[in-house]
């Protein structure tokens, strides 16, 4: 648990020195030109239309660092070769793998803390109050940037980080049509599509389970059992990835 | 007593490529290292002392044969709790600091805040780094990279220390460093492991060696047994003769090396060595030095090498 620990902290530390936060900037200069042009353009649906862009840049961001950071971190370590010290040490594959998981999950949740804070902000200056509404979506939206990290891991832990780069984001834009998939296979009367397609929908992340942001900028009401079973299908389809990244890694040569 | 390091038949062969072509790395290698040995690994670039450190320590599966260290399968990680490792060329991560560097190797072989502070302080000031160790990694030369790599190689007072080319890139000061620093682990009593090509330091560190060249051993043993103790040539230098003087003593000796109008004449023995003098009295030539060459490490892996292109 110590090593875990420590390689969590180490990489955490790695990312926020690699300047990786600077990426933050980007949020608040689009947050700050959309609301300006909003500021203008409309005035009963202003505040709304802000929370919603805002949760949406939240997310975009949140998955494009997810993405960018999870294949590199553990790539750069194979390539740079700072990993052979530390698997020359008494840790396990499997520790090294979750400690790096760990510690980029703990550089996206600070990252998404600071980008909430913003938004925040925003709609106070706007409101006149906090919306604590919006943090249903952004918990969930933080469970979709970890399932699309495990993700990255998972490929990053046998393929080189340009395929993986695709395949992560290949998952994310598919993970959001899952239902759709479902749906053509349903609709195209052929057998096998409708078995492929459904063995997919199942396979697949179904990343639109992750988004709560109309409930949470409309103020709908959310079923207690929906949020669990949500959070609970996150946490399960994340175990699954890691288990099979460490499996992978365990079996590889660092040549 | 169980020996450090013991290889049986260790092969590797890696795949590559779309096709998965088989590459030979390394075969049929059986190392034995007894603890309290200093243990130079040789060969040339490519030779496969890398892949076989890599083996070592469990970074790489062999594909035949079995690798033990201290009697247990390197596929143990608590074994890896007894070894300290320097990779080839190191480079760690960037932005930390020495000193949290060496916090973070420390933690991760379990070892609490005091322990860690009190060890730390005692190897900046072994590999010289005192001074240096709030300083970033990306603002480390490579002796002082090459030196830190010692320090987190040692931070868990290891039985076992494996080196994998510890001097190369280094200039004549960093070199030394770090051969003084392995001769203070050699004092202490510690079973050292490197691999090297520079053979002069292999020549004044090691007790043994091993010669590896295209994936096999060549020979192992105690270093005195493996170099041949009689006299290999005698070097005579000498001056004052004329050049066209030398074509008398061909049947003396054909080797003769001129440089700065001193000459440098070998023999193969004493017998040649006698009249060599007699001849230089003979033409009052100016005797400068007679030095025997015995059989360096360069010249048996020069030998080794050349033997298994034949």
């Amino acid at each position: 648990m110590k090593a875990i620990r420590a390689i969590a902290v180490n990489t955490f530390k790695e990312a926020i020195r690699n300047k990786i936060l600077y990426s933050l900037i980007f949020f608040a200069f689009i947050m700050m030109l959309i609301s300006l042009v909003l500021d203008q353009a409309t005035v009963g649906q202003r505040n709304k239309i802000i929370k919603d862009l805002g949760l949406g840049s939240i997310n975009l961001f949140g998955i494009i660092i997810a993405i960018v950071v999870g294949i590199n971190l553990v790539y750069q370590e194979i390539e740079n070769r700072t990993i052979y010290p530390l698997l020359a040490k008494p840790v396990k594959r499997g520790q090294y793998l979750l400690g790096k998981y760990f510690g980029i999950l703990l550089t996206l949740f600070v990252e998404t803390l600071l980008m909430s804070f913003f938004l925040f902000l925003l709609v106070l200056f706007y409101e006149g109050r906090i919306d604590f509404y919006l943090l249903l979506s952004l918990a969930t939206i933080f469970i979709e940037i970890a399932v699309i990290s495990a993700v990255a891991i998972f490929f990053s832990s046998f393929s080189t980080p340009f395929l993986s780069g695709m395949f992560t984001f290949a998952i994310y834009i598919i993970g959001h049509l899952t239902e759709y998939l479902k749906q053509f296979g349903n609709d195209s009367g052929s057998f096998l599509l409708e078995k492929i397609t459904l063995f997919f929908y199942y396979v697949l992340p179904n990343l639109e389970r992750f988004n709560f942001k109309a409930e949470a900028v409309y103020h709908l009401s959310v079923e207690n059992d929906k949020l669990v079973l949500t959070i609970l299908y996150g946490v399960i389809y994340i175990t699954t990835l890691m288990i099979l990244s460490v499996v992978n890694f365990e079996r590889r040569d660092f040549k | 007593m169980q020996r450090a390091i013991e290889t049986h038949k260790l092969g590797k062969v890696f795949r590559s490529g779309f096709l998965l072509k088989k590459i030979p790395a390394l075969s049929d290698v059986s190392l034995n290292v007894e603890p309290g040995t200093t243990f130079g690994f040789l060969g040339p670039n490519g030779a496969g002392k890398t892949t076989t450190i890599k083996l070592l320590l469990g970074l790489i599966r062999p594909t035949f044969g079995e690798a033990r260290i201290f009697g247990k399968s390197v596929d143990e990680v608590s074994v890896r709790a007894k070894i300290g490792f320097l990779p080839e060329r190191p480079y760690f991560y960037e932005y930390l600091t020495g000193l949290e560097f060496l916090h973070f190797c420390g933690e991760l072989f379990g070892l609490n805040q005091t322990d860690r502070s009190r060890k730390i302080e005692s190897l900046l000031n072994l590999v010289h780094l005192k001074g240096a160790e709030h300083t970033q990694l990306r603002q480390y030369s490579k002796g002082m990279l090459q030196r830190i790599g010692l320090a987190q190689a040692l931070i868990n007072d290891p039985v076992l220390v494996v080196l994998d080319e510890p001097m190369s890139g280094l200039d004549p000061i960093g070199r030394k460093q770090v051969r003084d620093i392995m001769l203070h682990l050699k004092e202490m009593g510690k079973t050292i492991f490197f691999s090297t090509h520079i053979l002069s330091d292999a020549e004044l560190i090691c007790d043994q060696v091993a010669i590896l060249i295209k994936g096999t051993l060549k020979s192992q043993g105690k270093l005195e047994s493996l170099l041949d103790p009689k006299t290999y040539s005698i070097d005579v230098c000498l001056r004052g003769v004329a050049p066209e003087k030398f074509q008398t003593i061909e049947s003396i000796s054909n080797t003769v090396v001129c440089h700065n109008e001193t000459y440098t004449v070998s023999v193969s023995d004493e017998s040649c060595l006698s009249r060599l003098l007699a001849w230089v009295i003979q033409e009052k030539g100016q005797l400068i030095s007679v030095t025997p060459r015995k059989e360096s490490l360069e010249d048996m892996f020069l030998e080794e090498i050349q033997e298994s292109t034949r």
